[in-house]
Parts: C-alpha cells; structure tokens; sequence
C-alpha cells in the first residue's frame, strides 16, 4: 500500500511547520519513494543530522510504506535565503 | 492496539555496539561493495572508494532480525547507515552533503589517524 504526496505534506507540515516544502513523489505513482525539500525554522542551532531525524520521525508512520526517501534540502530560513540568493546571481552570470 | 516486539535485543544491541567499534569506518548497507543491491547504498559505497578509505560493509538483506534492530540501534529508517569511528553518521543524502562540503574527507582523515 503506497502513501500519497498529500500525506508526507500533511504530516511534514503540522510537525514541522514549514515555511517552504517541497514533496515530490518520483515513485512514478506508487507513492513509495519521494524527494522532500524542506525549510523549517525548528532546524534552527541542529546539525543536519538531527534536522533529517526529525523528518524521519515526522514521517514514522509513513516510513512504513515508503521504500525511499531522499531529503534533498533541510534548511533554516536564513539558509534557504542565502541559498536562493547565491543561485539568483549564479543565474544572472 | 497490537504493539510490534522490538527488533532490538539486549543481546543484538551489545553485539552492535561491540561491531560498530571494531571498525574504523562500517557501512551497513543493502548489498556489498563489488555488488550492491541499491542505488542509495551504490552511491556511498562509490564516495567511501573516490576518497580511498579502507571500509567494512555488512550485508543487511542478509539477515532480516539486524535489519530491523539496526532501524532502532541508530534510530534511522532506511538504509544505507554509515558508522565513522563507532558514531552514527548519516544515510546517503547526509553523506552525499558531507562529501560535496569536504567534511567527510576531514572526518574520514582524522578517523583514521585516532
């Protein structure tokens, strides 16, 4: 039984209250594998590692179902700022 | 409601513990280093041989009772799971961010060098 785009986003949102999320189910519909993309200011003073433990734990029980999960990005706000400042210049290269 | 046995012995966890300090850099992972058995595990396996560090790996499809301890032992869901130094690191995506940063290499380096 898959789980859906909709739930990852539900569970990671009222967890981790989010102030940008992107999930993206590359399962091809199964709903088994996602990327997820994710700035939080709870990620605030932790080390990546405990940021992608508190995903894992936001998602437990979808983790259960989910064959793969990749979390491309755990930021704080300023990160994910800085982030999208640095790859607005590079473009305008 | 029904509640699952942990997966987690006493017994496994000492065995773990005593696994995880033998080795200098372990990676638990789906498959082995000449044929691993997926992507995720493919990848790390592909940075720790880029980098020239000596590496144990251990076969977790081989065994379904240290597959589910392990998911416990280091409270992380999938894997691969790489140990430096007895310690947790990471999965794939954390030890991808730590190559590309160049903090993997220090801390493979200063690994070693203890």
């Amino acid at each position: 039984m898959g789980v859906t785009k909709e739930q990852v986003e539900s569970s990671l949102k009222s967890k981790l209250s989010p102030s940008h999320l992107e999930v993206v189910d590359v399962s091809g519909g199964c709903g088994a594998k996602f990327t997820v993309e994710i700035v939080s200011e709870q990620f605030e003073g932790k080390r990546l590692l405990e940021r992608h433990r508190m995903v894992n734990a936001a998602l437990s029980e979808e983790l259960k179902d989910i064959h793969a999960l990749s979390i491309t990005k755990a930021l704080t706000p300023n990160q994910w700022e800085q982030q999208q400042e640095s790859e607005k210049s590079q473009a305008a290269v | 409601s029904f509640r699952c046995l942990s997966a987690l012995t006493p017994e496994l966890r000492t065995t773990l513990d005593k696994v995880v300090a033998s080795q200098k850099v372990l990676l638990f992972m789906k498959g082995t280093a000449e044929f691993p058995q997926c992507g995720f595990s493919s990848t790390v396996v592909q940075m720790l041989k880029s980098l020239n560090v000596p590496f144990e790996t251990i076969d977790v499809l081989e065994n379904e009772i240290l597959r589910q301890g392990l998911k416990e032992y280091s409270n992380w869901p999938t894997f691969p799971q790489l140990y430096i130094d007895g310690e947790f690191f990471g999965g794939c995506d954390i030890t991808v961010e730590a190559y590309k940063s160049g903090q993997l290499q220090e801390l493979l380096e200063k690994a070693l060098c203890s």
